[in-house]
């Protein structure tokens, strides 16, 4: 029982990561049609986003360390540190929390540029070309933050506050075995709220709704005189700021390096395909769904009987459920198919 | 109906809902070989549904087709094609990015074995005898000139003889032809249908989908009524033009002609 | 029309001159050396391979690395048990990485369009996972499979058991498959592939599969299964990549799994698009592009650059030097993704179309001149 809810747990907020990145991919498919290879690089600009704010609220200054008293010794010291004593320490320690609200404002910045500079060309060219401009794009975002922060992944600590373990076990009433970090707690209930945030932003909004329409049968929304592509280009700021957002609070759980993105993309279109093409409840549905099964894969008493299957697991069932239902568990037909 | 030996297609009490939508109910409809079989209806009728579940495109909810006695539910378009059936459609659908020579011997291509070969010279013996054929069709529907081009380069009225060459290269038993002439100028109208009665005289069997009446009564030996998804009338041309239901239908229709 | 056997000799006797004068004219260029021709030779194969089916169907495969890794596998194993004789490791790894691609075939060409692409790259990464970490105990694993002093060698021993300490060299009937021999073998199957590759353009099944990627749904109403044509597109293309990754295990009896990884697949696609997809040399040229300048821009450093602009006034060399430097060395994958989008954005038809371009227009200014001049 523990080692379920463990597992669950487990599974949630990994899955939970997954769900944001589809989440965006199919707002993007859905609405702009286009297949974005680059949807990872998103997601890892947000987790630079974080970095760059700590190496920024961490500058630091040379001065003696008071501490060691046989000889002359420096220290680095930020300037939060000297400036505001305590006060700074905290910000510092806070960087990652803070760097959501950097986030926004960026990354809706670079999605919107992406969309308006590169992609909106793209509307009335094959998939195939579609996927090949936004592979080579992804290619050249994570060039660059490779030539700007090194190749080796970088640590970023969780708030002192959140870095514990929290007692699951004695919040259930089970005992007090269960216990789990803070920090993936939050980003569990951090990904609910992104993902409420954005449905309720689409059912119940004027805006969400001619974007709903949109996604179903944008002639006609046209028809009515709406503009539809700058609504859509604000979608693919949307998508690009929740990648974003997922991409900061990630950084706490795995260090951040230059190709997390690409990593984190394979998987996040296989969880795509495995909702159905095109349907946002298909897309957080699978997310969890295969991050839960991802991580009971991975516990012993399965690996012992099929050795490695938690590296495969997700492959297996995507192609199982695309072979048996071929647009996956709620997709739409005819979508992206031609 | 008069001797059922001699029907090469018939649909049995074929019924298709899509939402809550009856688009065909009991639709029943018996074709003789070598005949020309019009179906006309207004708009919404369901005619193009009919013909795409003649084709395989989409399947029954109830009821069989059935081409020389064997049904043709479940099974591909592919397959279907390889029974003798050739469809025309209404948009026309061809191969925009070959010529409209290779267009066509491609079609050809389907029917004989010429899949890949080593040798150049076998390869170029069989290609000769299709390119020949080919051409004779392209010819025949007056494109021949064009025989290199690219079939995106054709105007839409071109488009359409080639698509009607792509299956008339097939020799296929029974033609499904989708307004065969929507979109043609009145002088293309006439020389299509000359064409389409030349197919009749070597007895290839029709069904053609129309709206233009002209067209209808100059090559249609039965025609049936579709109209809200159910075959209303059937009957020979004169019969069907003095119908009641069917002027009714059409409100006062048959202003075509 | 469909096909002139003349012409066609005539392209490949040009090619295989082309191919087999390397060592010659790529010399100013400063790249007639063994490893590089091998090179060039062995991802032309793999890039004729995969337009065959890209180019020809229109099917986007993100997974064509696993087809090359596995052939690679299957060559080193052949080694180790067999012979190392080149020719028998090649049979096995077309014959492995067949079966692979018909597996994997089968299972992704129930679906078209970008969710074929998904599918591929999906069950790319899953035969990279299995290769990296799962089956060790047949890839190595991390560390690569290898050639080892003890390994069985059945054939070789039963013929004349190996004498020494050192490990047995691959090679073909006596020769040795390392330097320019290698690249002549090499250069010979690739003018082989290559005429293989003509044929199927020029052939009725190249053209229906053309018209497959022209007008799929017409295909299946004029009597073609096209599934089994895409099929058979895909199972030919995943051997051809086997014969390159068993060619590269011939060179260089070596075999890792990041050989197999979906940037590798990437990097094929990138040769192609370059070259110009559907085209019969296009991709090629993309191969001789890529590899060429890979190879010189990623020897760069800071220090050689500075060194190379030292004509240069030393503030001029210097700011040079920082605006060049990071697309070099390290960078060179930066250079690469941006020369691969400006085609994608600019040159969708890669070279190939670029020089039809510079063509047309060169042709329309001189054509009053010379109207008797066309041939």
């Amino acid at each position: 029982m523990d080692a379920f809810i463990l597992q669950l747990l487990n599974g949630l907020d990994k899955g939970g990561a997954y769900a944001l990145i589809a989440l965006g991919l199919t707002l993007v498919f859905g609405t702009l049609g286009v297949v974005n290879f680059a949807h990872g690089a998103l997601f890892m600009l947000g987790a630079f986003c974080a970095v760059t704010l700590q190496k920024i609220l961490t500058l630091s200054q040379k001065v003696k360390d008071e501490s060691i008293t046989f000889f002359d010794a420096y220290k680095e010291q930020p300037y939060l540190e000297i400036w505001f004593g305590e006060t700074g320490t905290t910000i510092i320690e806070w960087s990652v929390p803070l760097s959501l609200l950097l986030a926004v404002p960026v990354m809706l910045t670079i999605g919107l540029a992406m969309e308006r500079g590169l992609i909106q060309f793209f509307y009335k060219r094959t998939h195939a070309q579609q996927i090949l401009v936004t592979f080579g794009l992804a290619i050249v975002v994570q060039e660059i933050i490779k030539s700007f922060y090194g190749a080796n992944p970088i640590p970023m600590p969780a708030p002192p506050l959140l870095s514990g373990t929290a007692p699951i076990g004695e919040f259930l009433g089970i005992g007090d075995v269960v216990a789990y970090p803070w920090w993936r707690l939050i980003y569990l209930l951090f990904s609910f709220l992104i993902i409420g945030a954005v449905f309720l932003f689409l059912k119940y909004t004027t805006y969400g709704m001619v974007v709903r329409a949109g996604m179903q049968d944008r002639a006609t929304v046209e028809l009515l005189g709406i503009n539809v592509e700058r609504r859509f280009t604000i979608v693919f700021g949307i998508a690009a700021v929740v990648a974003g957002l997922a991409g900061v609070m990630y950084t706490p759980i795995v260090p951040p390096d230059y190709h997390m993105g690409m990593d984190f993309l394979v998987l996040s279109f296989v969880v795509v395909v495995v909702g159905g093409m095109g349907s946002l409840p298909g897309a957080v549905l699978a997310g969890f769904m295969l991050g839960i099964l991802q991580s009971f894969a991975s516990t012993n008493e399965v690996k012992n009987i099929f050795p490695g299957i938690d590296q495969i697991i997700i492959y297996l069932v995507a192609m199982i459920v695309l072979l048996t239902r071929p647009r996956g568990l709620l997709g739409k037909k005819g979508m992206m198919e031609s | 109906m008069s001797d059922s030996a001699s029907i090469i297609f018939n649909i049995d009490n074929v019924n298709k809902t899509f939402g809550g939508l009856q688009a065909l109910s009991n639709v029943n409809l018996a074709v003789e070989e070598g005949q020309t079989r019009a179906i006309i209806g207004p708009n919404g009728a369901g005619k193009s549904t009919l013909l795409n579940v003649c084709v395989g495109r989409i399947a029954p909810d109830t009821g069989v087709v059935r081409f020389r006695g064997q049904s043709l539910t479940g099974r591909t378009p592919h397959d279907i094609n390889q029974l003798g059936v050739a469809r025309v459609f209404q948009t026309p659908e061809i191969f925009p990015d070959l010529s409209l020579l290779q267009n066509v011997m491609i079609s050809a291509f389907s029917k004989r074995d010429g899949a890949f070969r080593f040798s150049p010279l076998k390869a170029l013996k069989a290609e000769r005898q299709l390119y020949e054929e080919s051409m004779h069709y392209l010819e025949d529907l007056d494109i021949a000139e064009h025989a290199e081009q690219l079939a995106a380069n054709l105007s839409r009225g071109d488009k359409r003889r080639l698509e009607l060459a792509m299956c008339l290269v097939q020799h296929p038993r029974l033609l499904l032809l989708d307004e065969p002439t929507a979109g043609m100028s009145r002088h293309d109208t006439n020389r299509t249908i000359e064409i389409l009665k030349k197919i009749k005289e070597r007895g290839m069997t029709k069904i053609i989908i129309e709206h233009d009446m002209h067209v209808v009564f100059s090559l249609a030996d039965r025609i049936s009524v579709l109209a809200q998804g159910a075959i209303i009338a059937e009957g020979l041309p004169e019969e069907v033009r003095n119908n009641e239901k069917v002027q009714e239908a059409y409100l006062g229709g048959g202003q075509h002609d | 029309m469909l096909l002139s056997s003349r012409s066609e000799l005539r392209t490949l006797l040009i090619f295989a001159a082309v191919v087999l004068m390397m060592p010659i004219w790529l010399l100013p260029l400063g790249a007639a050396y063994p490893d590089l021709l091998q090179k060039f030779a062995i991802f032309g194969i793999f890039v004729i391979g995969y337009n065959l089916f890209f180019g020809l169907t229109g099917y986007l495969s993100f997974g064509h690395a696993t087809f090359l890794g596995v052939g690679s596998y299957a060559a080193v194993w052949c080694f180790k048990l067999l012979t190392v004789n080149v020719l028998p490791a090649i049979v096995f790894g077309i014959l492995v990485s067949g079966f692979f691609a018909a597996v994997i075939g089968f299972i992704c060409l129930r679906r078209s369009g970008i969710y074929f692409s998904i599918l591929t790259l999906a069950l790319a990464q899953m035969c990279y996972s299995l290769a990296y970490s799962v089956l060790t105990p047949i890839t190595n694993g991390e560390t690569s499979l290898q050639m080892e002093a003890h390994d069985a060698r059945l054939l070789d021993s039963w013929i004349a058991p190996h004498v020494g300490d050192g490990l047995p060299i691959t090679h073909l009937f006596g020769i040795p498959m390392s330097g320019y021999p290698g690249f002549y073998f090499c250069a010979v199957i690739l003018i082989i592939s290559f005429w293989f590759s003509i044929r199927i353009f020029n052939s009725p099944f190249g053209l229906q599969l053309r018209a497959i990627k022209s007008n799929q749904e017409r295909m299946q109403y004029s009597g073609y299964n096209t599934r089994i044509y895409l099929f058979s597109a895909f199972l030919i293309s995943g051997m051809y990549a086997g014969l390159a990754g068993s060619l590269m295990a011939a060179i260089d009896p070596l075999a890792g799994a990041e050989r197999m990884q979906w940037t590798a697949s990437g990097e094929v696609v990138l040769m192609t698009i370059l070259g110009g997809v559907g085209t019969l040399i296009g991709p090629m040229l993309g191969v001789g592009v890529i590899k060429y300048f890979e190879n010189i821009f990623s020897s760069y450093n800071h220090d050689a650059l500075l060194e190379s602009f030292s004509f240069l006034p030393q503030p001029l060399a210097e700011a040079l030097t920082f605006v060049v430097s990071p697309f070099v060395g390290e960078g060179w994958h930066l250079t690469l993704g941006i020369l691969f989008m400006l085609v994608v954005i600019f040159l969708p038809g890669g070279i190939m179309e670029g020089v039809d371009r510079i063509r047309a227009r060169f042709s329309r200014h001189k054509q009053p001149q010379q109207t008797e001049q066309t041939t």
